[in-house]
């Protein structure tokens, strides 16, 4: 039955304020069902207050083959962390 | 047994048990639901009325001297002792029959349970309304398995159509008042199951009517479970679930 069922991505947002983040997929046949799946499936330790599902053959992704010159030119420019500045001791949870 | 005890703790464990038994049958599905994310479903929904069994009880063994704790209610009590409705036990047959079944049961819990929030007696009310909370999610989850089952293919139709007139006979028990639910609603503390009787006929017709269903012309009913008068199926049912503590008494995990 279920692989008959199109595959869906879940993204829990664990409290508010938080942006909701990628926890898996599950298959459902439509996208009422695949909230409720993702409800049974995924928040039943309290893991979240908010669901979104997303069909899987909606995300596109970014070609493995091409992760040289996707992310290494971010690899040299370590200055674009904001870690070479000295905190005065006044400043409290950076 | 039960017949030298209150009311009251009666009426507690009347509602224990149909969440014990209904639950003991769920949980037969784990492992082997039709895909992983109904097998968690319905796992998920034995837990919830399991652990609303267990709130019924502790409150019951609170206003009984005779037993102390919940598991002697789960676990020492033969089927002449229990007052579970008949639909509660029926078996699983195939995953349409459990719908089917969850589905007549959770319209009324949930119809009942909102009544029983305005119960007078401040424990049973929030227990009440902690049932009802969950009971709205499983009443939405099982009345949709209906429809998408009735309305799918003609193979779905059929067995929806046969776990309907197998089950037919037993949801008219639901909405009886049993001489407990008497005593205990003069009170104030607990409402008459046939109070909501029209209510709940009506919205159960509607919705099956709708998923193409036709209501069976028999309305023969079988009662008797809350006088502890059973199918034969309770019996092989507490075998199962009481045969440890029967043949270790006290054991623990």
């Amino acid at each position: 039955m279920s692989s008959n069922w199109p595959l869906w991505e879940i993204f829990i947002r664990s409290k508010n304020g938080l942006q909701h983040k990628h926890v898996g997929s599950l298959h459902a046949p439509n996208a009422t069902m695949a909230l409720e799946n993702a409800r049974d499936v995924y928040t039943r330790r309290m893991e979240g207050n908010s669901i979104w599902v997303v069909p899987s053959n909606y995300i596109t992704a970014s070609d493995p083959q091409q992760n040289d010159e996707f992310f290494e030119p971010a690899e040299s420019k370590i200055y674009r962390h904001p870690t070479f500045f000295e905190l005065p001791d006044e400043v409290k949870h950076m | 047994m039960l017949e030298n005890q209150t009311p009251l703790f009666r009426f507690l464990v009347q509602l224990g048990d149909d969440a014990l038994i209904i639950s003991q049958r769920l949980s037969e599905w784990c492992g082997h639901g039709p895909v992983l994310e109904q097998d968690i479903a319905i796992t998920n929904i034995t837990l919830d009325i399991l652990g609303q069994a267990r709130l019924w009880y502790q409150l019951a063994c609170d206003h009984s001297t005779t037993f102390n704790k919940e598991d002697d209610l789960a676990y020492l009590r033969d089927a002449r002792n229990m007052s579970n409705l008949l639909l509660t036990e029926q078996p699983n047959g195939d995953w349409g029959q459990t719908i089917m079944r969850q589905y007549l049961y959770d319209a009324f819990k949930k119809m009942y349970y909102t009544a029983l929030e305005q119960s007078n007696h401040a424990s049973i009310s929030e227990i009440a309304h902690k049932c009802k909370v969950e009971t709205t999610y499983h009443h939405k989850w099982s009345s949709e398995w209906v429809k998408r089952l009735s309305l799918g293919s003609d193979e779905g139709h059929h067995r929806m159509q046969n776990a309907l007139n197998q089950l037919w006979r037993f949801h008219q028990e639901l909405t009886m008042s049993s001489d407990v639910d008497i005593a205990i609603s003069s009170e104030g503390i607990g409402i008459l199951p046939s109070e909501i009787k029209e209510t709940y006929e009506a919205q159960i017709t509607q919705h099956l009517v709708a998923c193409n269903l036709t209501i069976p012309a028999d309305q023969h009913s079988v009662t008797g479970g809350r006088k502890g008068i059973h199918t034969e199926h309770l019996g092989y049912i507490l075998a199962e679930m009481q045969y440890m503590q029967r043949v270790y008494p006290n054991l623990q995990w």
